[in-house]
């Protein structure tokens, strides 16, 4: 292999609060064939697991961190060979949709990949990834999914028959420690009290972790409860220590505005009424739109508050608020969002939703949002107080669309309005900054062909 | 012998002449319990001191001489009737199941019967398959019966009386092989309510009676050899169990082997390791196990019996089991 000598794939930093993450899964291994922008590990923020790309192209010369290890950020995780093209095409690509594919085999005369076991069952990445965290072999287990695959309820289910006594299960309940992490000691394998014990001493007395979060970032809540508990404390911690940060470092200043949306939603159904139902745009495209193109506009608010100084975004990435249904918040990008079609950011935010719920996103979308936007409308929510998410330098928030009594030319009438409010970093721009932003978005509004 | 100590058979006799010194209502009767001083010379001597209207010999009928004895009870007497072997009394449980436990029902509690039967259990000493059954998980069965094992001299001393106290009957099961044990017997009467706990461990929970007790506390001294150091509890009363005890061990060790005599199919170990499990099953950190006889008819030859019954090595075998499970 000629190259430029083996480069350092690191623990990537996916959000300004993220200090460690454990490497839930290898999507290669050793001999593999990559080239940059494949999605080559799924890394565990405590936030969501996000499948994390290469940086470079080559091929896997080793893996330094094992799956399941937490290591802080910047920390090498494997080694790979650049070279200047690879000879043949990636053997490990894996589509962010979890349908079944089949494994691509090493071309001949590649460098010999680790053992794997013969003919491989179908499965989606999630399911080979929650089997390989709890030590199945997905041949043993019985698929119920389409053409009888692994589906990830099967994977649970045998995860369920692990055997640990009745004590250990008791136990693991009340440690907060998950049993599928657990290797047990018994003759054949079983978990035993002992093994909860150590397995909860080993990620340092959860019940205590969790009373003095407050002062600790998430990580040592814990490798080994259940994930999605676990994710979800973990996911408290993260958003605690980045909120915290956010009220202890940054001068919010705050702005609101109230828009009159006859114009824009009288357009919304002007275009949707062309539209098969699946095309059609919901109001919050438009929101999105206008902030994103007011962004652009004012970009003092668009970028990052670094080191004392303003660093502008490279686009304007829209972070999006996401609530997600165990509870938490997550703000994945829409990237490029001001030179995207309506139709266009709109199908991006649907993906976006899905993928953030289903604890799937990408490593970029994590880390590269410029200004955030958080719509609470659907909640009844008329006016939003945000809080900026650091290294972010503005937030901006949509209450509902509500009919209210409006002056308009002298005259009362009946008019849909939304409250838009800023809150921005007054170390990055000044209230006049803000109320031009503001004025961008009414502006755009008023005029929606313009978006 | 040393000073202060006595036999499991002297202190069972003193039982009997202290019980009929203090009540005359008491008395004994049963096969050869006068003239030839009982089959295992626990009443040796009485029928000297007492008389034969106290001491009585009775013709080989379980049955009559049983259903005697709860006549005499119902007509207040005291009367202790010895019967002397487990696997004789199988003639006499028509009268003990359909009479004495059943009779303060059938009248609306209106007639206690307040016999105690003591008989010999178990086996060990070569009596074949006739006498050396352990059967009094069969009684232990049957609602309206106490059943006691004493497996120490103390309580073979101390059980009797508050036996006798008790308006309803009472069941003592002394185990052949425990006759020629000796120990230190205070007098007066001893609890008979509960299980005991004979050695006090950490590792596991070894439960037995009557004539396993010997044999789990051997064990227990031999796994404390390899550092693992077991609780050892004596049921003492067989019915009505003592939960308590039983699930306050497993709470503590979270392992458990039981140490039954009996056949395992229907066992009183069965029993008891049924209520761990529904009383104490989030406590148990591995299977419940079980040291029982051999589902054969108690052998005649030695090492056949001995292969047949509990032993020492198959409950320490049994615990390094389960402590590796």
């Amino acid at each position: 292999m000629t190259g430029a000598g083996p480069s350092e794939f690191r623990m990537p930093s996916l959000g300004a609060d993220m200090e460690s993450g454990t490497v839930a899964e290898w999507l290669v291994q050793p001999g593999d064939s990559i080239r940059k922008g494949d999605i080559i590990a799924v890394i565990d923020t405590d936030k969501a697991l996000i499948e994390v790309e290469s940086f470079h192209t080559g091929v896997v010369d080793s893996l330094l961190v094992s799956a399941g290890e937490r290591v802080p950020v910047g920390t090498p995780l494997a080694l790979v060979t650049t070279a200047p093209a690879p000879a043949r095409p990636s053997t490990r690509e894996r589509p962010p949709a979890p349908a079944g594919k089949e494994h691509p085999r090493p071309a001949p005369g590649a460098p010999e990949p680790a053992p794997a076991p013969p003919s491989p069952p179908v499965t989606s990445p999630i399911v080979r990834h929650l089997a390989e965290q709890r030590g199945l072999d997905l041949a043993s287990v019985h698929g119920t999914g389409p053409a009888g695959r692994v589906i990830r309820a099967d994977v649970e289910r045998a995860q369920a028959r692990a055997k640990a006594s009745p004590l250990a299960r008791k136990l693991a309940r009340e440690l907060g420690v998950d049993l599928a992490r657990i290797t047990g000691t018994g003759r054949t394998g079983a978990i035993r009290a002992d093994d909860v014990r150590a397995a909860a001493v080993r990620q340092g007395k959860p019940r205590e972790a969790a009373v003095r979060a407050s002062a600790r970032p998430a990580a040592p809540a814990a490798a080994e409860r259940p994930a999605q508990e676990r994710r979800g404390e973990a996911m408290r911690q993260a958003i605690a220590q980045a909120m915290a940060r956010s009220k202890r470092e940054i001068p919010h200043y705050y702005l609101a505005t109230t828009v009159d949306m006859s114009a824009a939603l009288a357009w919304l159904r002007q275009r949707n009424r062309d539209l098969p139902v699946p095309q059609r745009l919901l109001p919050a495209a438009l929101l999105l739109k206008a902030t994103a193109l007011a962004a652009k506009e004012v970009p003092r608010l668009n970028g990052f508050w670094i080191d004392d100084a303003f660093v502008p975004g490279d686009a304007v990435h829209l972070g999006v608020a996401i609530s997600l249904k165990g509870g938490g918040l997550i703000t994945p990008a829409l990237h490029a969002a001001a030179g995207r079609e309506l139709g266009d950011l709109m199908a991006g935010l649907k993906d976006l939703v899905a993928r953030s719920r289903a604890g799937r996103l990408r490593a970029t979308e994590m880390t590269e949002a410029t200004i955030t936007v958080t719509n609470l409308g659907d909640l009844g929510v008329e006016l939003v107080h945000g809080i900026v998410h650091p290294p972010q330098v503005a937030l901006v928030g949509f209450g509902k669309i509500l009919d209210r009594p409006w002056a308009v030319d002298g005259l009362l009438g009946v008019r849909p309005l939304v409250t838009v409010t800023l809150a921005a970093d007054h170390r990055a721009t000044d209230g006049f900054t803000g109320a031009r932003f503001l004025a961008v978005v009414e502006r755009l509004l008023n005029h929606p062909e313009e978006l | 012998m040393t000073e202060g100590t006595t036999t499991y058979r002297e202190a069972m006799r003193e039982a009997i002449r202290e019980a009929m010194r203090r009540d005359e209502r008491v008395f004994l009767m049963g096969e050869d319990v006068g003239a030839y001083g009982g089959c295992f010379a626990v009443s040796l001597g009485l029928l000297e001191e007492f008389g034969p209207e106290r001491v009585r010999d009775t013709p080989l009928s379980e049955a009559a001489f049983v259903g005697a004895g709860i006549g005499a009870a119902l007509g207040g007497m005291r009367p202790i009737v010895e019967i002397m072997t487990v696997n004789f009394s199988l003639l006499a449980l028509d009268q003990i199941l359909n009479n004495a436990a059943t009779l303060l029902h059938m009248s609306g509690g209106q007639l206690n019967v307040p016999l105690v039967i003591r008989m010999t259990t178990g086996a060990g000493r070569q009596l074949a398959a006739q006498h050396s059954h352990s059967l009094e998980g069969w009684y232990a069965h049957i609602p309206g019966l106490r059943i006691l094992a004493p497996a120490t001299v103390e309580d073979a001393r101390g059980m009797l009386w508050p036996a006798l106290q008790d308006p309803d009957p009472v069941l003592i099961f002394e185990h052949g092989s425990l006759y020629n044990m000796s120990g230190v017997a205070r007098p007066g009467p001893v609890d008979i309510t509960g299980a005991a706990l004979r050695r006090s461990g950490t590792d596991i929970s070894l439960i037995g009676y009557g004539g396993t007790m010997g044999k789990a506390l051997s064990a227990a001294d031999a796994l404390a050899g390899e550092g693992i150091e077991a609780d050892v509890i004596d049921l003492r009363v067989l019915r009505p169990l003592d939960d308590a005890t039983i699930m306050e061990s497993v709470g503590r060790t979270h392992r458990v082997v039981i140490v039954d005599e009996g056949w395992r199919s229907g066992s009183l170990s069965a029993e008891i390791g049924a209520r761990i499990v529904e009383q104490a099953f989030y406590q148990l950190d591995a299977p419940v196990a079980r040291v029982c006889t051999a589902e054969v008819p108690i052998p005649y030859a030695r090492h056949l019996e001995e292969a047949a019954i509990p032993q020492v090595s198959a409950i320490v075998a049994a615990t390094r089991e389960v402590l590796a499970s």
